[in-house]
């Protein structure tokens, strides 16, 4: 066994140590569990597009541990989400509740789709009306079968 | 001309949307706090730690609460806007350091003069987190039943002063 196979086992060995940065997870994991769930529906307010478990700014950090002591007080998720928008509006919740000002968010889409659906009909109909079913006279089919068979001859 | 006229609208109003989103500030996001009572807290004071500072002794005044750090750029920024304001007498303002460290804080505002009467200390940013705030600057003008009337996000400049906070503050002053 030479100094490279002790190198590797301290180095392996080592890992478990290094981790132990983010302790504070580990201390209750029902706890965590729980502010994991909520965290992913919350939006982080500095970075806008992260939700509050992705985030790392400090604002974030801060309102993980609001949530954590909510969740030490029992307190229900409904009441976590109700004390972070009473603060901070329905703008830190990544799924909105349907509401006045947010009907344009909820309806929008598929009042779009209607619309685009509807157009697309329209414009189909239209176009099939507009084509006229004509048949091919017996000369005109004389004519094709003669054209086909001049072409073959040139090729 | 009526093949483009229905392409052509569409993307006017495309284009007329993407326009309203440019100007829109992301950083804007209305505040549900505005109407409502102001957060209570008790603070202690910047200067005089043993003293604290707190909405209920401001009741029967308008004021302004600022919330502000000295590492904030924008603060700085905003710092002579304040002083003005401070001079001018219309309104007192109060601050709230927020997340900064004490001699830091105090360093600061003898570095670029005080606006305040009285600095609260919120070191653990919970009173900020109790009026919504998610980046200072942010300022909140506090009517005389100790209601928020208005919240600005981001540094107050003179037009803002101007157009939006004194006039706010001589009417709410003569309810």
């Amino acid at each position: 066994m030479n100094i490279h196979w002790i190198l590797l086992i301290v180095l392996f060995l080592s890992g478990p140590v290094w981790a132990g940065e983010a302790r504070p997870l580990a201390d209750d994991p029902v706890a965590e569990q729980r502010l994991k769930h909520l965290a992913v529906e919350l939006r982080c307010l500095v970075c806008q597009n992260q939700t509050l478990a992705d985030s790392n700014a400090p604002l974030a950090e801060d309102l993980r541990r609001e949530v954590r002591e909510m969740i030490a007080k029992n307190m229900n998720d409904q009441e976590i989400i109700e004390f972070l928008t009473a603060r901070y509006g329905d703008f830190v919740l990544y799924r909105p509740p349907l509401k006045a000002t947010t009907t344009l968010l909820w309806v929008g889409p598929f009042v779009l789709v209607i619309v685009g659906a509807t157009a697309l009909v329209v414009t189909l109909r239209r176009r099939a009306a507009k084509v006229v079913d004509v048949p091919v006279t017996e000369d005109e089919h004389r004519r094709v079968e003669q054209l086909l068979a001049d072409g073959g001859k040139r090729s | 001309m009526n093949r483009f006229l229905l392409p052509l609208s569409i993307f006017i109003v495309v284009v007329v949307f993407l326009g309203i989103g440019l100007k829109l500030n992301p950083r804007e996001i209305p505040s549900p706090l505005v109407g409502k009572a102001a957060p209570d807290f008790s603070q202690p004071q910047l200067f005089e730690p043993t003293k604290v500072f707190a909405p209920a002794d401001m009741k029967g005044k308008v004021w302004l609460l600022n919330f502000w750090a000295s590492w904030c750029s924008g603060c700085k920024t905003e710092h002579p806007v304040l002083m003005d304001l401070a001079k001018s007498g219309y309104v007192p303002i109060y601050g709230m350091d927020y997340k900064d460290q004490r001699d830091e804080a105090m360093t600061w505002l003898s570095r670029w003069g005080n606006p305040y009467p009285i600095v609260g200390v919120d070191d653990a940013g919970r009173v900020g987190i109790n009026y919504g705030v998610y980046g200072v600057p942010e300022t909140y003008v506090i009517d005389k039943q100790g209601v928020i009337r208005y919240k600005q996000i981001g540094p107050l400049d003179p037009d803002t002063v101007e157009k939006k906070i004194v006039p706010l503050v001589k009417q709410l002053e003569a309810q």
